[in-house]
């Protein structure tokens, strides 16, 4: 059993112990009486517990609520308390939250603080987006906002620039395949062999799901293998007309690499949790965990993704749709695991919609992924995959069939809005009413009409 | 002058840089204990089996209680005898604690939490307000019902009717730090640290629990991180739970509650429905109203009471309401018991009457603001040498009939109508209003809207004895000044503008001014942080004290150098006697030297006030405070999504302590209040459980939420009434003005309609309710 060895703060430590699935959190306040990053709502929706990752590629904001410390092997934590400057120096950030009045009971503040001084370091200016993982109740975010604003030309202090500099330094020599008694494989073939062997283990990738199941559901989760130094699934490649994207691929890495091609999968995915999710939460997590309101899927299926699946040395691959058979019952054998999908880089037509109660970090109640071939001003290819209105992610077959062949006239579309009813029998939930959902789904489908003329349809692009 | 600059938050560095120490970053002494509640998972049942022997065995476990564990149950109410810490053989809601257990970790009391086995023989449970009226389920014999004027015969010869009815929802509180207390047994009693709002109520329910009297208890708090009301009376359990196992076991023992517990088991803001019929004339004058209020005040009567009085209180906001009849229903029911919360009744007393004003512009086809201007009480007589007439106003001092609230007091303070016109004019409010009809005729999809709302708010606790203050403060012979007051800070920055109330007498920096944790020891008597006047009544009380200390010092100074003490100031630090100038310090030096005692308390006590609550008559307010925002907005016609396009605020914080701490309690109070009436919704299920109880479920306004145009600015005139530098309480006041948003969505969703049908909107409008509501106009 090797130790789990990382910076923090820039002074490295090594953990031992015999639980991996401590949390980051846990060992902050009650092993190193670092209690500057606090707990929230210990599920990772409320961002107070934001801390500053940097690994090879950078650094980026993670809740330290749902992240074990085996994930954090030979990366580097930057807290609150390691974003003043070693003598005590404020951070930009810092002072221009004082200077601006940005905190006011204070207890999200730490949190807020780890995410702007990550994004001031990696120049992001989306502050609405970086900040959409940190609730407030206080402020009104106003002067907020302002205090990034007025922070971001400032100069990144020394002290920030260090970590990734010293990293190579903190694992030492050798890769540890063994963490806190979880498996640590670096590479698919080890992950395939084990988990061919230990069908019934849990594979933690972001954890941020996992994490929930630890402090939230209390599972013993028993074996577990943790996905993270796999660096052969964590790969995007493009070839002719194909992006082909590893299962370890992190949502954020996702966006940027599908920005180019289908803008608006990549506005869905801008919405898709919050900033310090994405950067943990990998899409073959999303995928596998089978969820019928994930925000990946539909649009993947929308595009006509390709699942490629792994068990031992056996390699398969399907339409992704396929994989999703019922509620919570997927197309996976014990031992099988995601390890990639390929997707088509060219679908000028795919329009994803979200609905939710609040625009950022929601869950959703609807996603409707549209995709249709328009050729001669008639349909004559119709992909349409909704989240939220099945117990899986799920095409809507009965008005593809009555699009297809069809012209393209909001006449076509009325006409096949009955079809939604045959396909779709959707619940009423905390989220929205069966009768929303299938209200909305239809509606969708007249909204991706007048988007696709030029109409204004989208709330968010109205600016006086 | 330190008295009205913008400082920052006294703890604001120490926010920034994690060095805030809230109660769960305090170091306690190893060995601590740890508690959890074991939950009901039934909403109304009794007790049938009690199975704990997985609890007690479970790791880590040392000790577990039940009801038969206890030969007396400890009480938690804040106000009448009805919350047993555990369930006494019948549980009232989901979420209602049944076991106790304490551990040697916070987690594994958690996880023993788990394996209690309970069993219920379910009794009827009353979740709705429907469900409630229908059984008669209520606190109080029946419904309070205040009249003035006779409201029945102005609605029945009035020219036309308006009638509606509105559901109101709840609201959580998502205080960010979740409720929390630990106990450490001393030798003779308990000290008791507890993220509470009401220092002194903890102390109070601790020693009833432990029989001990209140001197053997000592509750400190030094900061919550947040309260709005959620911390008023909803930290008793977990300092009583603390305090009986600390005693037990003679150990320190702390209670966290993990989010989803917090929300299953605390009180949320009442939700209600509001049925109205009003008797107008032809330019929208109310004649007479009748408003209904069915508050939905869960299993336990808590503040339910007072909060209720409030809704009826602020049932006439800004407007003149001769003849006007409120019913006041408080329904118990089998959910959690609804608690205090930022307004506490006031914003669904202010929704409501709103909503008619909105109702009748909208019937009669007028601008809302014509509406709002004709029925707005008469400004404010003029006050100060010169004043004489008002030109051009509604106002004869000739001719003086006071206007009075439904309670019956009169209004000498109105502003609204100044606010009103400066907003107008500085938000441009009359063509943006006809560049959106433009707007909204060209695009077919997306609507934009716009509304107004005014408040007036009631400033003084309605508990007429709750509206004292005590402080300790002391000048220590270096010249460093402690002080001391009965308030707590949740982030408002009470401490901040009351050390600038202590420099300000001291004339000296305010950073000289040492801010202390809230200490039972130190202040006794204290009441709850609540109803905006931590800065009126604490402010009050440090600036009695530092006064007394003053005067001590001045007549010390001014024997000493044999001159009259009108001729000793302190200012910038010095003090001044005659020609010569003193460091404070040393005159703090010499005085103590003299024996002249340095320490003193101060204490205030609100002028003025009489209530009587049974008749609903009195004055139960010393003054009001006003405000005014216009929000603008814009829907999607096939989804409902929305968004806050603009808003702008002009409020009334008085001759403001701090404008920074006032501003930024206004944008918070605004953005929180929009929340309340957009994203945020409670849902329980059919059985009667929370099913938002985690904020993946439960949506607070995020960052993207907040207006991306947002103009606050104070109205900075002085308060007519004697309080501290003439400022007025901030608190929640503006928490109303959100309510401009949910009435700027009805506005878009009427501009899909013909003029027909009102859109009638409940809150809070989610994006369901707004499709909803934009379909009813479709279908005319």
């Amino acid at each position: 059993m090797t130790d789990t060895a990382f910076l923090l703060n820039g002074t490295p430590v090594r953990v031992s112990g015999d639980s991996p699935t401590r949390t980051l959190l846990e060992y902050l306040r009650e092993d190193q009486q670092l209690c500057g990053t606090k707990e929230g709502c210990n599920e990772g929706d409320c961002g107070a517990c934001t801390v500053m990752v940097t690994d090879e590629n950078g650094p980026k904001a993670l809740n330290a609520c749902i992240l074990f410390l085996p994930q954090l092997h030979g990366k580097a934590v930057r807290t609150v308390e390691g974003i003043s400057g070693p003598t005590g120096e404020l951070h930009p950030v810092q002072a221009e939250m004082i200077a601006h009045h940005g905190s006011q009971c204070g207890f999200c503040t730490p949190g807020f603080i780890a995410s702007m001084a990550t994004a001031h370091t990696t120049g992001r200016r989306d502050h609405d987006t970086t900040l959409a993982g940190n609730l407030c109740r206080c402020t009104g975010y106003a002067p907020i906002i302002r205090a990034a604003e007025a922070a971001a030309a400032a100069p990144i202090p020394a002290w920030m620039q260090t970590d990734q500099h010293n990293l190579p330094a903190v694992v030492g020599s050798g890769e540890a395949d063994r963490l806190s008694g979880a498996f640590r494989p670096t590479n698919s073939d080890d992950l395939a062999d084990w988990y061919a062997q230990n069908p019934q283990a849990t594979l933690i990738a972001g954890a941020t799901d996992v994490g929930l199941w630890v402090t939230k559901q209390l599972r013993d989760l028993g074996p577990i293998a943790f996905l993270n130094a796999v660096t052969d699934l964590q790969q995007i490649e493009q070839t002719p007309g194909h992006l082909h994207i590893g299962a370890g691929v992190t949502i954020t890495q996702l966006r940027e690499a599908l920005a180019p091609h289908h803008p608006s999968f990549a506005e869905l995915l801008r919405r898709y949790a919050s900033e310090q999710v994405r950067n943990a939460a990998t899409i073959g997590g999303n995928i596998a965990n089978g969820s019928p309101i994930g925000d990946g899927p539909p649009a993947l299926i929308a595009l006509g993704a390709t699942l490629h699946l792994r068990k031992g040395d056996d390699l398969r691959s399907i339409p992704l749709e396929s994989f999703f058979v019922e509620y919570r019952k997927q197309d996976r054998q014990p031992g099988e695991f995601v390890a990639g999908i390929t997707l088509p880089t060219n679908a000028p037509n795919l329009r994803c919609y979200k609905l939710t109660k609040r625009f950022d970090q929601d869950i959703s109640a609807v996603l409707g992924c549209f995709n249709l071939t328009i050729e001669a001003g008639h349909i004559t290819q119709a992909r349409i995959a909704f989240g939220g209105m099945a117990g899986i992610p799920k095409r809507a077959t009965h008005v593809e069939a009555a699009l297809l062949n069809h012209p393209f006239t909001l006449q076509t579309l009325e006409t096949a809005l009955p079809a939604f009813a045959k396909d779709f029998q959707p619940l009423t939930d905390m989220r929205a009413s069966s009768t929303y959902r299938l209200t909305t789904a239809q509606n969708l489908l007249i909204r991706y009409f007048h988007d696709l003329n030029g109409t204004k349809t989208n709330v968010l692009e109205v600016t006086l | 002058m330190t008295m009205g600059k913008p400082l920052p938050h006294d703890s604001a560095p120490l926010h920034v840089t994690g060095q805030a120490r809230y109660l769960d970053d305090l170091p306690l002494p190893a060995g601590t204990l740890h508690a959890a509640f074991g939950l009901s998972t039934c909403a109304h049942g009794t007790i049938t089996a009690i199975d704990l022997s997985a609890v007690k065995a479970a790791p880590g476990v040392l000790k577990v209680y039940a009801a038969a564990d206890f030969t007396e149950m400890p009480d938690c109410s804040p106000s009448t005898h009805d919350e047993p810490l555990l369930a006494t053989g019948t549980v009232h809601y989901i979420g209602q604690p049944v076991f106790l257990v304490i551990a040697d970790t916070h987690l594994n009391a958690r996880k023993a939490a788990r394996l209690g086995r309970i069993t219920y023989a379910d009794l009827p449970a009353l979740l709705t307000v429907d469900d409630a009226l229908k059984a008669n389920s209520r606190f109080e014999q029946g419904p309070i019902i205040w009249t003035k004027g006779d409201a029945t015969r102005a609605i029945a010869t009035a020219p036309q009717i308006i009638e509606g009815t509105m559901e109101v929802g709840g609201q959580e509180h998502f205080y960010l730090e979740g409720q929390i207390a630990a106990a450490l047994p001393q030798e003779d009693g308990v000290h008791i640290y507890s993220s509470t709002q009401h220092p002194t109520e903890i102390q109070h329910k601790v020693a009833h629990a432990l029989h001990l009297p209140m001197s053997a208890v000592r509750v400190e708090t030094r900061r919550m991180g947040g309260g709005f009301g959620g911390k008023e009376s909803q930290g008793n359990a977990l300092a009583i739970a603390c305090a009986v196992a600390a005693r037990d076991l003679n150990k320190p023992c702390k209670m966290r509650y993990d989010r989803d517990d917090d929300m299953m088991i605390t009180g949320k803001r009442h939700d209600l429905r509001i049925t109205y019929r009003a008797g107008i004339d032809a330019n929208g004058r109310i004649l007479g109203l009748d408003f209904t209020h069915l508050i939905r005040c869960g299993w336990a009567q808590d503040l339910s009471l007072a909060v209720a009085d409030r809704a009826m209180l602020h049932a006439d906001n800004c407007y003149h309401l001769p003849d006007i009849r409120i019913e006041s229903h408080r329904l118990k029911t089998n959910t959690q018991s609804a608690t205090a919360y930022r307004g506490f009744g006031g914003p669904q007393g202010i929704v409501g009457i709103e909503r008619v004003i909105d109702h009748i512009a909208f019937a009669l086809k007028k601008d809302p603001n014509a509406i709002r201007k004709l029925n707005y009480y008469r400004a404010a007589e003029p006050t100060g040498p010169g004043t004489g007439h008002r030109i051009g106003s509604t106002y004869s001092p000739k001719n003086h009939i006071p206007q009075t609230t439904p309670y019956f007091m009169e209004v000498e303070d109105f502003i609204g109508q100044d606010i009103t016109d400066a907003l107008e004019k500085s938000s441009n409010y009359a063509a943006r209003r006809a560049e959106i009809a433009a707007w909204n005729s060209t695009n077919p999809i997306l609507k934009r809207g716009i509304a107004f709302t005014p408040v007036k708010f009631g400033i003084s606790f309605t508990l007429t004895w709750l509206n004292q203050a005590g402080a300790l403060v002391h000048v220590y012979q270096d010249g460093s000044i402690h002080l001391n007051h009965g308030g707590t800070e949740m982030g408002q920055g009470l401490n901040q503008k009351v050390a600038q109330v202590a420099a300000q007498v001291f004339g000296v920096d305010t950073a000289q001014v040492k801010i202390t944790a809230t200490d039972t020891a130190k202040v006794p008597n204290t009441s709850a942080t609540a109803a905006s006047s931590g800065a009126d009544m604490n402010g009050m009380a440090a600036q009695n004290a530092c006064e007394i200390i003053r005067q001590r010092m001045a007549d010390f100074l001014a024997n000493k150098l044999g001159l009259p003490a009108a001729k000793i100031q302190f200012q910038n630090g010095e003090v001044r006697a005659g020609a010569e100038t003193f460091p404070f310090a040393q005159v703090a030096a010499w005085a103590y030297q003299a024996r002249i005692y340095l320490s003193s308390t101060g204490f205030y006590a609100t002028p003025k006030i009489t209530w009587d609550r049974v008749k609903g008559q009195g004055r139960p307010f010393l003054y009001f405070a006003y405000g005014a925002a216009i929000t603008e907005v814009v829907i999607d016609t096939l989804t409902g999504e929305n968004r806050i396009l603009r808003t702008d605020i002009l409020h009334d914080a008085g001759t403001s302590l701090n404008p920074a701490l006032d501003i930024g309690q206004v944008e918070g109070a605004y953005v929180q209040g929009a929340g309340w009436l957009t994203t945020e919704e409670l849902v329980w299920n059919a059985k009667g459980a929370l099913s938002t109880h985690a904020p993946s479920t439960y949506k607070i306004p995020a960052c993207s939420d907040r207006p991306p145009i947002f103009n606050v600015a104070l109205w900075d005139k002085p308060n007519r009434e004697d309080t501290v530098g003439k400022s007025k309480a901030v608190g929640e006041p503006p928490f109303n003005l959100g309510i401009s948003a949910f009435l700027a969505l009805s506005d878009a969703i009427a501009a899909t309609g013909d003029g027909s049908r009102y859109p009638s909107l409940d809150a809070p409008a989610t994006p369901e309710r707004i499709l909803m509501a934009v379909q009813a106009q479709r279908d005319v």
